[in-house]
């Protein structure tokens, strides 16, 4: 993005009627190759920010011939609703095991990684594979491994003398199923990231402190972990993001039920336009999405700023 | 392997004083295994808990129904059977969903790949007032987050009247930014000598992308393209809002479809379908690892746009 841009740069303020005449050129042959992507960019990425944040504003069930404006009559009825602080805070819990979950398991996967064990190039591949595969097919088969009658994870309970929840139709099980699903999914991206982060250490930082005498778990916390906060912060913020995003394993699972047990910010945003023909109320929850995302972008971008450097 | 002792018989090792574990560890010389067997352990560990239930899958889409539904679990199973198959193709219109998902997939990725190579040529190598700019807006909508916009874009496919065809199932995932990103990063790391050798030989832009660009650039427009082609074929909200007949789904939502009419626990139908939806990726995978690893861990950046 500096200056130092192509070849075909002028090189002095001396245009001659050639280079003018090719300049013109390149620039009509720049919309060419540029705008139809630009103008998709802007018709399905940007526009929708805007008229979503219009629609927010207003009544509609996709039938009526126009939405009709309401003001914030949708912004009032979602924070006075106590449904939709419950949807907050469902989706503050998936936000934050999740990602949690991941980075933790995450960057211990890629310590174990690191190791260089024979095989370990084998078991990465396994790892990610998940990353590769459809939500929906995971989320399949694992409502197969939840059955409580003949999947997999009743052999773990009766193992211990228990007897299996019944997961997804249980109130107080649906939740843990899907986070375990959600886990198990973006795990190996995160390992794979963070053994990026560990192979571009400077060894000889790490051979210093080992000859200094530190242990295996001074190591890690006072050089390997600092050395990856960039790693981190990339981590938090994008895993964050697919977080909030999270879908096709809700819909397949559990469609945001038992009652509303699983119902998160994105299968609400979801429910009320697409199942209940709501628009400006799932518009008014899509700010609410939008604002998030922008405001956690914003604060980490901030903070990496500061505490990056260590 | 078979010495017990840490410092074996590496004369270096002796002189550092009291070798903590980590050190043997992190090298993961031969010699030194036996002191590793715990990272084994975790690594075995580690992959069963990835293979496990994907095993699950495979087996149980061709077990028969008295294996399937037999507890104490039968975990090898000793019969094989195509019944599965046969009944998701009986229950669910597969052929359509596999036509579907293969168009989609196909069309949507070859477009966008395209568009991306074009993008990127411009913002690498073409003039434009205001370039820069532009380049940051592009840049900029990979902030925004894809959930928000599928109320809008649902709308103005409507509006376009393409609900339900395979023009609104593809037009707005075509639209690629982070592919673009990636590609002109690319082209612009390549030797400026060799264009202005072009430059001299009278080649135009369009040869110069075509026979320099295109060719030198073809590990990172791989990896664009796999991105893409495993998005698309993964995509599940798009397709579910905007197809609305059976016979227009793509295989992700056909599965949903399979679960909702094979009866509510007909695992071995279900299982069997989802092996359709799974394999084909897994096969891309195993052989385009390297590029979708690095691709995607790209990717992520940018929320799939």
């Amino acid at each position: 993005m500096t200056g130092l841009a192509t070849s075909k740069a002028p090189a002095t303020p001396r245009m001659s009627a050639n280079y003018r005449k090719r300049h013109r050129r390149g620039v009509a042959l720049f919309a060419l190759f540029a705008f139809p992507n630009l103008a998709l960019i802007g018709v399905f990425a940007y526009w929708p920010v805007l008229e979503n944040l219009y629609l927010s504003l207003t009544r509609w069930d996709f039938i009526g011939p126009a939405p009709v404006f309401i003001g914030l009559e949708n912004y009032v009825q979602l924070f006075t609703s106590d449904t939709f602080g419950d949807v907050l805070r469902i989706t503050l819990i998936w936000v934050v095991v999740v990602v949690g979950v991941s980075l933790v398991l995450g960057i211990a996967l890629a310590s174990l990684f690191s190791m260089k064990l024979p095989g370990t190039t084998l078991v990465t591949g396994i790892v990610f594979a998940p990353h590769v595969i459809a939500g929906a097919a995971i989320a399949a088969v694992w409502l197969f491994i939840f059955d409580p009658n003949y999947g997999l994870a009743r052999v773990f309970f009766n193992a211990v003398g228990l007897s299996s929840p019944s997961w997804i139709t249980d109130a107080a099980w649906a939740l843990p199923a899907l986070l375990i699903v959600s886990i198990w999914k973006g795990v190996g991206f995160v390992s794979i990231v963070y053994l990026a982060g560990m192979q571009g250490m400077p060894s000889d930082v790490l051979e210093a402190a080992r000859l200094d005498g530190a242990s295996r778990w001074q190591l890690f916390r006072r050089i390997i972990l600092p050395l990856l906060s960039p790693t981190t912060f990339f981590l938090v913020i994008t895993q964050t993001i697919g977080a909030f995003q999270a879908f096709d394993v809700i819909a397949v699972m559990t469609g945001g039920g038992p009652a509303s047990a699983t119902t998160t910010l994105s299968w609400f945003i979801y429910d009320q336009a697409f199942n209940r023909s709501n628009v400006g109320y799932s518009a008014a929850a899509g700010t609410v999405m939008f604002v998030l995302l922008m405001a956690i972008t914003i604060l980490q971008f901030r903070f990496v700023e500061r505490k990056v450097h260590y | 392997m078979s010495a017990p002792t840490t410092t074996s018989s590496r004369p270096r090792s002796s002189d550092v004083a009291a070798p903590p574990p980590a050190r043997t560890k992190r090298r993961g010389r031969p010699g030194r295994l036996s002191r590793s067997w715990w990272g084994f352990l975790l690594l075995a560990a580690a992959a069963l808990a990835f293979i496990i239930p994907l095993y699950m899958l495979v087996t149980t889409a061709f077990k028969t129904n008295a294996e399937i539904y037999a507890w104490p679990m039968r975990f090898f199973p000793s019969e094989f059977t195509w019944t599965n198959l046969r009944t998701a193709w009986e229950v669910a219109p597969f052929d359509a969903f596999i036509k579907n998902s293969v168009l989609v997939t196909l069309i949507g990725s070859v477009a966008k790949v395209i568009l991306a190579v074009f993008t990127a040529y411009a913002f690498a190598f073409l003039p434009f007032p205001g370039k820069k700019g532009l380049f940051l807006v592009m840049l900029g909508a990979l902030m925004v987050p894809g959930h928000v916009t599928l109320l809008v874009n649902y709308i103005t496919i409507g509006n376009l009247g393409l609900i339900n065809t395979y023009a609104g199932l593809i037009l707005p995932g075509v639209a690629s930014a982070f592919g673009t990103f990636l590609l002109r990063q690319h082209f612009m790391s390549l030797p400026p000598e060799v264009f202005e050798a072009a430059e001299l030989d009278g080649a135009g832009h369009f040869r110069t992308l075509r026979s320099l660009v295109v060719p030198m650039s073809v590990p990172a427009i791989a990896t664009v393209a796999l991105v893409a082609v495993i998005d698309e074929w993964n995509s599940f909200v798009w397709p579910l809002i905007i197809t609305n007949s059976v016979n227009m789904r793509t295989l992700p939502i056909g599965l949903m479809y399979l679960k909702a009419n094979d009866g509510v626990t007909a695992w071995g139908v279900l299982m069997s379908g989802t092996l359709i939806v799974v394999l084909p990726m897994l096969l891309v995978f195993l052989f385009a690892q390297r590029y979708i690893v690095t691709g995607l861990t790209g990717a992520a950046a940018g929320g799939g746009r």
